[in-house]
């Protein structure tokens, strides 16, 4: 009876903090996991949109993006890591764009967490941002995705069917643009 | 005892429930590794200002990180000042805040005014923590000695004796244009600031 009982609380417990309402524990994703349930608002620019092959307007989720694998980096205006790695993943969007094998397939977003749209906006204009950026003033996404401190970069693949998965994730800066970009490629079998 | 096992299942619960809030919430940079203290949420503010917008702003003189002395009267006359208090090296929303106005120099020159940092930590302790920031363009000062004494004249001094996270803008008169005493828990939104300083430009 004791057991059963402890059981019981245990299950309830755990339902109440790791079930959906209770949010993820803190953490990067697991690799081969799903992304959390979460919208992003609809760029209005015009060149944003088409580069994410995405149409209307209001919110979107990831898995939308027309892509094979979408790389997710969160980011905060004001991390030193984040202001210095800049002009890295500016050159890994270079790198795909110029790659006739990657461009289209894969596509890259930033998330400003604890950004307002007028920091996210610094930080594009500062660091000359080439790929969509998106704020998330509240740190509601930030809670989301396991409250990882930033840079943090995840990979996402995209099936025909519109199903996802976890393919990268990765805490913290990365040492080199090459070797990042061969990693998300070889994780998305695109080569 | 299944009493028992029910208050103890139900406050292990209720600590666990809370501990996630007690976790930061706060965009740490990856920068500072493990080195930040989390002092865990915080009293939104625990002082009384004793200067208001429209009055003089107290001068001080204080000793920076990069050995000079400043004082705000230096800046009559030539530049808009902002003060911005931080409450203590080393702690998770102060460490990000001054990173951010460090990339914004230009918005600052653009409306003809200058910032400096301050906080109550001595300068060794200010030297380390500023050196993870990446080379900052404005002065970090620090009101250690006498203890918070710049804070104190402001009003801005907590009662456990760290600062406020709190913004003062002051204009060339010397005259305080805008005071923002932030809920320390939370770092204030640059456009706000950005916006008061704007206004100052035109003249409102």
């Amino acid at each position: 009876m004791m057991r059963r009982m402890l059981w019981f609380f245990l299950l309830t417990w755990g339902l109440v903090l790791f079930g959906p309402a209770g949010g993820r524990p803190a953490g990067p994703l697991p690799v081969g996991g799903k992304l959390p349930d979460f919208t992003l608002g609809m760029p209005k620019d015009a060149a944003e949109k088409s580069y994410l092959g995405l149409s209307g307007s209001g919110a979107f989720k990831i898995p939308q993006i027309r892509a094979k694998t979408v790389i997710v980096e969160i980011f905060s205006m004001y991390c030193p890591y984040c202001q210095k790695e800049a002009p890295d993943v500016n050159r890994v969007y270079e790198k795909i764009e110029a790659d006739p094998a990657l461009r289209g397939k894969i596509k890259l977003l930033g998330i400003g967490v604890g950004n307002s749209a007028f920091e996210v906006g610094v930080f594009r204009k500062k660091y000359n941002i080439l790929f969509p950026l998106f704020p998330d003033g509240d740190f509601a996404l930030h809670k989301l995705l396991g409250e990882v401190r930033t840079p943090y970069f995840i990979g996402v693949k995209i099936g025909p069917d519109g199903s996802h998965h976890v393919i990268y994730s990765r805490l913290g800066a990365f040492e080199s643009v090459e070797k990042f970009l061969d990693e998300i490629v070889k994780a998305s079998d695109l080569k | 005892m299944k009493k028992r096992l029910m208050i103890i299942s139900c406050l292990v619960g209720a600590v666990l429930l809370i501990m996630p809030e007690v976790r930061s919430v706060f965009a740490l940079s990856d920068a500072y590794k493990d080195n930040i203290y989390n002092p865990g949420s915080l009293k939104a503010t625990d002082s009384v200002l004793k200067v208001k917008v429209g009055g003089k702003a107290p001068d001080f003189r204080l000793k920076a990180v990069s050995g000079e002395t400043v004082s705000l009267d230096r800046f009559r006359g030539k530049k808009n000042v902002v003060i911005s208090f931080v409450p203590a090296a080393w702690t998770p929303v102060c460490s990000d805040q001054w990173p951010g106005y460090n990339i914004v120099r230009e918005m600052f020159d653009a409306n003809d005014a200058i910032l400096l940092g301050i906080t109550v930590d001595n300068i060794p302790t200010l030297f380390s923590w500023t050196n993870q920031m990446g080379k900052l363009w404005f002065p970090v000062l620090s009101d250690f000695w006498p203890h918070g004494a710049v804070a104190k004249k402001y009003g801005v001094l907590r009662s456990d004796g760290v600062a406020e996270r709190a913004l003062f803008v002051i204009d060339k008169k010397g005259i305080i244009r805008y005071i923002d005493v932030h809920d320390i828990n939370q770092r204030p939104s640059l456009g706000v600031l950005m916006g008061e300083l704007e206004k100052l430009k035109r003249g409102k």
